[in-house]
């Protein structure tokens, strides 16, 4: 079989792990500010680039990381980069910002963007992205591409022209195999995104990188969108907290549990 | 009569052919949204034998219930499963279509929603019937920001969140239509080699009753073995924020958070954890939240009810002994 050609799709979102006040809500505008977070890649998403990069340590070929964004950071995509993959294609333009973007358009522009960059034999995503968590846009890029796919992968093996993939469950995994070409979307059952050394991060600057525009390939990502907000809101979920003192800390965790005897919760 | 234009409820079935928990829940969802919209309530089953599943779905509200039967459909496989149910919403015309958000609901409505070209919101936890179209409410941005989706076109599917409604009653006295829908089921691309279970030693996330979570502030792995002590205490399970998991202190499936496990619990113990929104999203149903926490300024308290401005390892041993003393162990 020829080099087994990865894909990886990714996702730049406000830091998942800022607190709440870093997202700001402006009902107006129907949008989400994020103040003072940098963008991260999605962490499913570096589940996904991890799976790859095993991949690829195991059978050998080579790993393209594809985004679809407006504004994306670079050093986000060079350090990402720099932990294994080989080449990078971006659609960048204002049109794809992600308010402007549904679940349809996103995984429509993936799906040309797989279309004049490819063919791929293995293409990862992650199982969901951290900002929407919808979980549409890998398994709806498989039904574009009218491949087939397996979700929420723990494990992620290829040999020769078979996929072996272990999805997670509840309370256990499955074994599903496919033949290439398959997508399959990767969990954090797979483990984390190594660190890159400062040399790769280096060296990453000198990798292949393509950008697209919509219109490079032909698509208008307005006119793709099916599921609109048209309402948004900050959620109330502040709760009125009772405070425990006591003499000391150790007294205070006693009258903790005395509190939560009184009021029935234990 | 099936009428066009109705809600439709995508029945999950178990293993023995009977509707589960999520679906009565969307059928009871289902009614209201069918009520104030003036639209019929129905439903779909695909599976080996589907006559006492329909049975069941026109008891508890189903005008009309569209199945697709044959041996194929044995177990769930997501090619055979979308090819039937694409059919099946091109036969009954409805303007929604409501799926539960449970491992097989994740795996099968994007694939479904894409393969019909329609609008869908996953992990909806409220619905509603504006104007004749489906409005679902999803959390996004960790629960950061609540936002209405609305479709353009039809029908829009939601995959709804376990427990979002209150489960139909059954009344075997309804009466309904049963449509059978003719489906050619495709090739099979994938091949599912079983499913392994794993050894539960501890009580699973999602079914503690009680569970204890600890946060960056422990420090190290030691800090979950006095976790694990309070959690044997209270018969519940030991979970983690992010933090922890990354550094490897605690297994990434105890992992709590919208990254990890969606929990509910009746009570949640959050130990050493400030509160990134990403976390608090995953633990915002649980029913009683407490804190422990040395920083007072720490966001876990906004969205605690009970809370500890200290230590944890000053903390936590009073707790323990007392709930010990309470509960005579």
């Amino acid at each position: 079989m020829a080099e087994l050609n990865i894909l990886v799709c990714v996702k730049q979102v406000p830091d998942p792990e800022g607190p709440p006040s870093a997202f700001e809500v402006d009902s107006a505008a129907r949008k989400v500010t994020p103040k003072g977070i940098p963008p991260v890649l999605s962490p499913f998403d570096e589940n996904a680039l991890e799976a790859a990069i095993r991949v690829k340590e195991a059978a050998g070929g080579s790993i393209t990381m594809l985004s679809v964004g407006n504004n994306l950071s670079k050093a986000v995509m060079l350090k990402a980069l720099a932990s294994g993959a080989d080449r990078l294609v971006t659609v960048e333009d204002p049109s794809c910002d992600q308010e402007g973007l549904d679940a349809f358009a996103t995984a429509s522009l993936l799906a040309a963007a797989v279309r004049k960059a490819g063919p791929f034999d293995l293409i990862l995503t992650g199982r969901q992205a951290a900002d929407t968590n919808a979980g549409q846009v890998g398994l709806g890029l498989a039904q574009l591409l009218s491949i087939p796919a397996v979700s929420v992968a723990g494990k992620v093996e290829v040999n020769g022209g078979t996929a072996r993939v272990e999805t997670v469950l509840p309370d256990g995994y499955e074994v599903v195999e496919a033949s290439l070409p398959l997508l399959v979307t990767v969990s954090h059952e797979v483990g984390d995104l190594r660190y890159p050394s400062l040399m790769a991060i280096k060296k990453a600057k000198t990798l292949p990188m393509e950008t697209f525009k919509p219109a490079d390939l032909g698509m208008e990502p307005g006119s793709l969108v099916i599921n609109e907000i048209t309402e948004l809101t900050a959620p109330n979920r502040e709760r009125r907290c009772r405070l425990v003192e006591g003499e000391s800390p150790e007294d205070a965790g006693a009258k903790l549990a005395a509190l939560l005897k009184e009021d029935k919760i234990i | 009569m099936a009428e066009k234009e109705g809600i439709l409820v995508i029945a999950e079935l178990s293993p023995a052919g009977a509707p589960d928990a999520v679906t009565l829940e969307l059928l009871g969802l289902g009614a209201r949204l069918a009520a104030s919209s003036g639209k019929q309530l129905q439903a779909a089953a695909v599976g080996i034998d589907t006559a006492s599943a329909a049975a069941t779905l026109i008891a508890s509200g189903a005008a009309a219930v569209f199945t697709v039967e044959g041996s194929a459909y044995a177990a769930y496989d997501p090619d055979l499963h979308v090819t039937a149910l694409e059919k099946v919403v091109e036969e009954a015309g409805p303007s929604a279509v409501l799926v539960g958000n449970t491992t097989v609901g994740q795996d099968l409505v994007p694939r479904l929603a894409f393969a019909l070209k329609a609008g869908l919101t996953t992990d909806a936890v409220s619905l509603e019937m504006k104007g004749g179209a489906l409005a679902s409410t999803k959390p996004v941005y960790g629960g950061n920001a609540m936002a209405v989706f609305v479709s353009r076109g039809k029908p829009a599917l939601a995959s709804v969140r376990p427990g979002a409604g209150d489960p139909a009653k059954p009344d075997a006295s309804r009466t309904g239509e049963t449509v059978k829908v003719d489906v050619e089921a495709p090739s099979p691309r994938l091949s599912f080699g079983g499913k392994v279970l794993e050894e539960g030693g501890d009580v699973r996330l999602e079914e503690a009753r009680v569970i204890v979570s600890g946060g960056r502030g422990l420090g190290g792995a030691e800090g979950f073995e006095q976790l694990r002590e309070l959690a044997r205490l209270l018969g519940g399970a030991v979970g983690a924020s992010r933090p922890p998991v990354d550094a490897g202190w605690w297994p990434s499936t105890q992992q709590v958070g919208i990254t990890g496990k969606i929990v509910s619990p009746e009570v949640y113990v959050a130990v050493a954890i400030s509160g990134s929104s990403q976390h608090l999203s995953g633990i915002s149903d649980s029913r009683v939240i407490v804190a422990i926490n040395k920083d007072p300024e720490a966001y876990i308290f906004k969205v605690s009810d009970y809370g500890v401005v200290g230590e944890w390892q000053q903390v936590l041993p009073g707790l323990s002994s007392r709930i010990r003393e309470i509960l005579g162990v």
